[in-house]
C-alpha cells in the first residue's frame, strides 16, 4: 500500500508541472495586461510601460516562468498586486473557506444522494422511487446559481430566517452555529446537482447488485431485508459509487465559483474570478496551481480509498 | 420489507426535523439588524489597498477619504477647492511655487505628529525613485503630480511645492486621494503592508480588515474638524449586484452604493431613501476623425443628431444619468458653459447632413465593451445607439470586447480598427479629460488618449493657456470657449453624465453624495 501511494504521488509531479506551464502561458497570452487593468482609463502607452516595468513584466516570458517556478518551489508564490498581499496567504485563507463549503456540500450530496439512490432502488417503480426520480430530475436541471437566488429571496429576504450572504455575522458571530446558519443556503444550492447525480448513479449501481446471485444467497440464508440492502448490497455498490463521488468532488469545487459569487462566500472561486478580471497574474497562477495540486491530491486519496474497499485494485 | 420501510420513514422524519431545527432553533437574535451607532455599508468590491497613493479605484477611495485628509479638499457639494490640513496657501506670480501654511497640533492616528516633514515624505515616497520607501508602491496615479520638482519643509508648519511649469489642476489633484497625507511613522513600521494598516489624520481611524468580509473604521475622537456623527463604519464587499440588493432588502445593510438602475424601484418606498448626485462623469463615443466616414465633420454631427439621448438616459439607464451637452460635465459648475444645449434628437437633420456630405449610408465599425469603470450599461446602450444610427442610414457593425481587452483596442488609437468606440471618464478637474483626450499633442503615439485623432489648433491653444493660468475666472472663460468649438466640431458623440446613487434605510441621516465621487461619511448618522 505504501508503495502504491508513493508511486501515485511521484506520478503527480509532472501533472502539476504541466499545470503550471499551461496556466502561466494562458495568462500571458490573454489580451489585456495588468497595467491596463490597474490604470483603467488612464492607461496611456507610456504609463502602461512604466507600470509593467515596476511589476517586473517587461522581462521575456520564459525567463518570467522560471523565476516564478523557482520562487514557488521555495514557497514564495509572489505578491498579488490587486490585493497587495502575498498570494499564498490569500489562497490558503480562501481555499479553506471553499473547502468548508464544498466539504459540507459533498457530505450532503453523498449522504442524501446515496440514501435516495438506495431507497429508490429497493422500491423500484414504487411511489418513493417515482418521487425521488422526479426530485432528482429537478435537482439536476436547475442551475445552481439560480437555485441560490431563489433560496436567498425566499429564506433570507422574505422569511428572514437565514442570512443572505457571507460566512460569519459581522458582529458577534464566529461561532459554529453562526457558520452553520450561513452555510445552509449555499451548501444546499451547491449540493443540489451533485445529489441528483449521485442518487441516479447509486440507484443504478444498487439495481445491478441486487440482481446478483450472492444477494439471493444472502436472502436465502435468512438475512433481513435491511441487512441485505445496507450491508451486503450497498458495500458492493460502493465500488462504483466512490469514483463518482471523487468526480463530484471536482464538480462541487468548480460549481463553488458560482455559488461563492451569489452568496459572497469568501472562497477561492470568487477570488479567481476577480483575479482574472483584474489580470492579477500572480494570484491567478498561484491560485490555480494550488487548487489544481489539491485536486490531484484528492484524486489520489479517492483512488487509495477505493483500493482499500476493493481488493482487486490494490497494486 | 418491513424493517426497511421503517428505516425510510425514520430517515425522512429525522431529516425534516433537522431542517426545522436548523431554520428555527438557530435563528440568531441579531438577524437582519445592524448595531446602533455603526453604519454598515455595502461596497461593490473588496478594496485593493487603503494606501491612498497606491489606490486607483473609487471603491478604495470610499474608505480612504474617511481615514485621510489632504492639504486641501473639495468644498461640500462642489468641485471647488478649500483648505483642509493646510490653513491657507499662496501661489507665486509665475504659478510655479505653492506655499502651504499647515494646521498645528494635529496628530496621525498612530500618535505621531502631522507636520511639513510628513507632507514632504508623502510626496517624495510617490515621486522619487530613490526614496527609501519607494518600493512600497507602485503608485499608478503619481503622474497627477509629475510637474512637482521638489517639496521642501523650511519649518514644521510650512510646506513648499515647486513645479516645473504652471499647472492649474494642481490644487484639485491635491484634494484627491492621491494627494492625501500619510503617516511616515506608519509607513516605516509596516512597509508594503501600510495599505492594510493605514494611518492618517481623518475623521475615522482604521480598525480592522477581514479579507473578503469587511473593513471597519472607527471614530477619531480628536478630529481637528469636530468628531464624526457615527461611532464606526463597516464596509462590506458584495460584488454581485443582486446579492447586494437582497442584503439591503433583508436589512443587513444601512447604506448601499451603486444601486443597479433596474432595482431602484424596489427602494422607492418610505422604508428607504435614495440619494443621487450628478458626478464629474462623461459617457461618450470617440469618433475616428482621421479616416473613414467620420473624417467629415457633417457625418459626425449627423451622428450626434441621430441618437436619442433622452431615451437612453430615461429608458436604458432608468433616469440614473442626464444628457451630456458637451465635453465638460455640468458638475464642474464654474467651468461649464451653460449656454450650450445638447444636440437635439433630430433624425431629419441627420439625414440631411448625410445627404449633404454625399454619404447617405456610411459603414461604421463600433467598439463596445461588456462593462468597466463608469461604463454604466454599455451593451444595452451600444445596441440602442446602433438602432438610432441605422434609422437615419448608418450601417453599424458592433464588436464587443471584455473591458481590459477593449482598452487595449481603443487606447492605442482607432485607426485601422474602428470608426467609433464607447468611453467614459470620471475626473476631478475640467482640465483632465480635454487635455488628455482632445489635443493634437495627445494622440496615442504621443502618450495621450486622443484615440480619434481630433485636432484643432484653436482648441489646443485654449487648453494650453487654461492649464498654465492661475486665475479660475480666466480658466473658466477659456474652457467655455473650448466647449463651444468642440461641440460644433463633434469629435465625440456626447451621450450622458452619470448620476451616482446610493440607497439608505430611513433611519440613516445626513447622507450626501459628492460630485467628486468621494463618499464622505463624517456627518452621516443612524437614528
Amino acid at each position: 500500500m505504501g508503495r502504491y501511494i508513493l508511486y501515485r504521488l511521484i506520478s503527480a509531479v509532472p501533472v502539476v508541472l504541466g499545470i503550471t506551464v499551461i496556466v502561466f502561458f494562458i495568462m500571458s497570452l490573454i489580451p489585456g495586461d495588468p497595467a491596463t487593468a490597474i490604470l483603467g482609463a488612464y492607461a496611456s502607452p507610456e504609463n502602461v510601460a512604466k507600470l509593467n516595468a515596476d511589476l517586473g513584466l517587461d522581462k521575456p516570458m520564459v525567463q518570467r516562468y522560471f523565476i516564478w517556478l523557482g520562487n514557488m518551489l521555495g514557497g514564495d508564490f509572489g505578491r498579488s498586486f490587486s490585493l497587495n498581499r502575498p498570494v499564498l496567504d490569500e489562497v490558503v485563507e480562501r481555499f479553506s473557506a471553499t473547502l468548508v463549503l464544498a466539504g459540507v456540500s459533498l457530505l450532503i450530496c453523498s449522504v442524501l444522494g446515496i440514501a435516495a439512490g438506495v431507497v429508490s432502488a429497493a422500491r423500484q417503480y414504487g411511489l418513493a422511487d417515482k418521487a425521488i426520480t422526479l426530485a432528482v430530475l429537478v435537482g439536476i436541471s436547475i442551475p445552481s446559481f439560480f437555485l441560490g437566488m431563489l433560496l436567498i429571496l425566499y429564506f433570507a429576504v422574505h422569511l428572514r430566517w437565514l442570512p443572505v450572504s457571507g460566512m460569519y455575522e459581522i458582529y458577534g458571530g464566529r461561532t459554529f452555529g453562526d457558520l452553520l446558519r450561513h452555510m445552509i443556503l449555499p451548501a444546499t444550492a451547491l449540493a443540489a446537482v451533485a445529489t441528483g447525480v449521485v442518487a441516479r448513479l447509486s440507484r443504478g449501481a444498487m439495481l445491478e447488485v441486487l440482481r446478483q446471485d450472492y444477494i439471493r444467497t444472502a436472502r436465502a440464508k435468512g438475512v433481513g431485508e435491511g441487512g441485505v440492502i445496507w450491508r451486503h448490497a450497498l458495500r458492493a455498490a460502493m465500488v462504483s459509487i466512490i469514483p463518482v463521488l471523487g468526480i463530484q468532488a471536482g464538480f462541487v469545487l468548480s460549481g463553488a465559483v458560482y455559488i461563492e459569487v451569489v452568496f459572497q462566500w469568501p472562497g477561492v472561486g470568487r477570488m479567481l474570478v476577480d483575479a482574472i478580471l483584474k489580470r492579477d497574474l500572480m494570484l491567478v497562477q498561484g491560485g490555480v496551481t494550488f487548487v489544481a495540486a489539491c485536486y490531484v491530491l484528492f484524486n489520489i486519496i479517492v483512488d487509495v480509498a477505493q483500493s482499500l474497499i476493493d481488493p482487486r485494485i490494490k497494486a | 420489507m418491513r424493517p426497511h420501510r421503517l428505516t425510510r420513514r425514520a430517515v425522512l422524519f429525522s431529516s425534516a426535523a433537522a431542517l426545522t431545527l436548523a431554520t428555527t432553533g438557530l435563528r440568531g437574535p441579531l438577524m437582519a439588524q445592524t448595531p446602533p451607532g455603526v453604519l454598515i455599508l455595502g461596497q461593490v468590491a473588496e478594496p485593493k489597498t487603503l494606501d491612498p497613493q497606491a489606490a486607483t479605484a473609487a471603491n478604495d477611495f470610499r474608505i480612504s477619504v474617511n481615514v485621510f485628509d489632504g492639504l486641501v479638499r473639495f468644498k461640500d457639494g462642489t468641485l471647488e477647492v478649500e483648505p483642509a490640513l493646510a490653513q491657507s496657501y499662496e501661489i507665486s506670480e509665475d504659478g510655479k511655487i505653492y506655499t502651504f501654511a499647515l494646521r498645528e497640533g494635529i496628530k496621525f492616528h498612530d500618535g505621531s505628529d502631522f507636520n511639513a516633514e510628513a507632507v514632504k515624505f508623502t510626496f517624495e515616497r510617490m515621486l522619487k525613485e530613490d526614496h527609501p520607501f519607494a518600493n512600497t508602491g507602485p503608485f499608478p496615479l503619481a503622474f497627477f503630480f509629475s510637474s512637482v520638482v521638489s517639496v521642501e519643509a523650511p519649518d514644521a508648519k510650512t510646506a513648499v511645492f515647486t513645479l516645473s511649469e504652471p499647472y492649474a489642476p494642481f490644487l484639485a489633484n491635491l484634494a484627491t486621494p492621491t494627494g492625501y497625507i500619510i503617516s511616515p511613522a506608519a509607513v516605516e513600521q509596516h512597509g508594503a503592508d501600510f495599505g492594510r494598516n493605514p494611518s492618517g489624520t481623518g475623521p475615522f481611524k482604521f480598525a480592522e480588515w477581514r479579507a473578503n468580509e469587511m473593513v471597519a473604521i472607527e471614530k477619531n475622537p480628536d478630529y481637528w474638524d469636530g468628531p464624526a456623527a457615527s461611532d464606526a463604519i463597516v464596509f462590506r464587499p458584495i460584488t454581485d449586484a443582486n446579492t447586494r440588493t437582497a442584503e439591503m432588502l433583508a436589512g443587513g445593510l444601512d447604506i448601499m452604493v451603486e444601486v443597479p438602475p433596474v432595482t431602484l424601484s424596489q427602494f422607492r418606498n418610505d422604508q428607504y431613501h435614495i440619494v443621487e448626485a450628478a458626478g464629474a462623469h462623461l459617457w461618450f463615443l470617440i469618433l475616428n476623425c482621421q479616416d473613414g466616414a467620420f473624417a467629415d465633420k457633417r457625418v459626425r454631427q449627423a451622428a450626434n443628431y441621430a441618437v436619442n439621448k433622452e431615451a437612453l438616459v430615461n429608458d436604458v439607464l432608468e433616469g440614473t444619468a442626464t444628457v451630456a451637452a458637451g465635453p465638460t460635465p455640468a458638475a464642474f459648475n464654474w467651468a461649464v458653459n451653460n449656454d450650450l444645449a445638447p444636440y437635439p434628437y433630430d433624425p431629419e437633420k441627420a439625414r440631411a447632413l448625410l445627404a449633404e456630405a454625399d454619404t447617405p449610408n456610411p459603414k461604421i465599425t463600433f467598439l463596445v465593451t461588456e462593462g468597466g469603470s463608469g461604463m454604466l450599461d454599455p451593451v444595452a446602450m451600444g445596441t440602442a445607439i446602433q438602432a438610432d444610427l441605422a434609422a437615419v442610414g448608418f450601417d453599424v457593425t458592433i464588436q464587443t470586447y471584455e473591458w481590459n481587452t477593449f482598452l487595449d483596442q481603443v487606447n492605442p488609437g482607432l485607426s485601422g480598427k474602428a470608426d467609433m468606440a464607447e468611453m467614459a471618464w470620471m475626473t476631478n478637474d475640467p482640465d483632465t479629460l480635454p487635455f488628455l483626450a482632445l489635443r493634437s499633442d495627445a494622440f496615442p503615439d504621443k502618450g495621450g488618449f486622443n484615440s480619434g485623432y481630433y485636432s484643432n489648433p484653436e482648441v489646443d491653444d485654449l487648453l494650453n493657456r487654461a492649464r498654465v493660468s492661475t486665475s479660475q475666472d480666466e480658466r473658466a472663460d477659456l474652457y467655455k470657449k473650448m466647449q463651444v468649438i468642440v461641440q460644433d466640431d463633434a469629435p465625440w458623440l456626447f451621450v450622458a453624465n452619470w448620476k451616482q446613487n446610493a440607497v439608505a434605510t430611513a433611519a440613516v441621516q445626513g447622507l450626501v453624495l459628492q460630485p467628486s465621487f468621494l463618499l464622505t461619511l463624517k456627518s452621516v448618522s443612524k437614528a
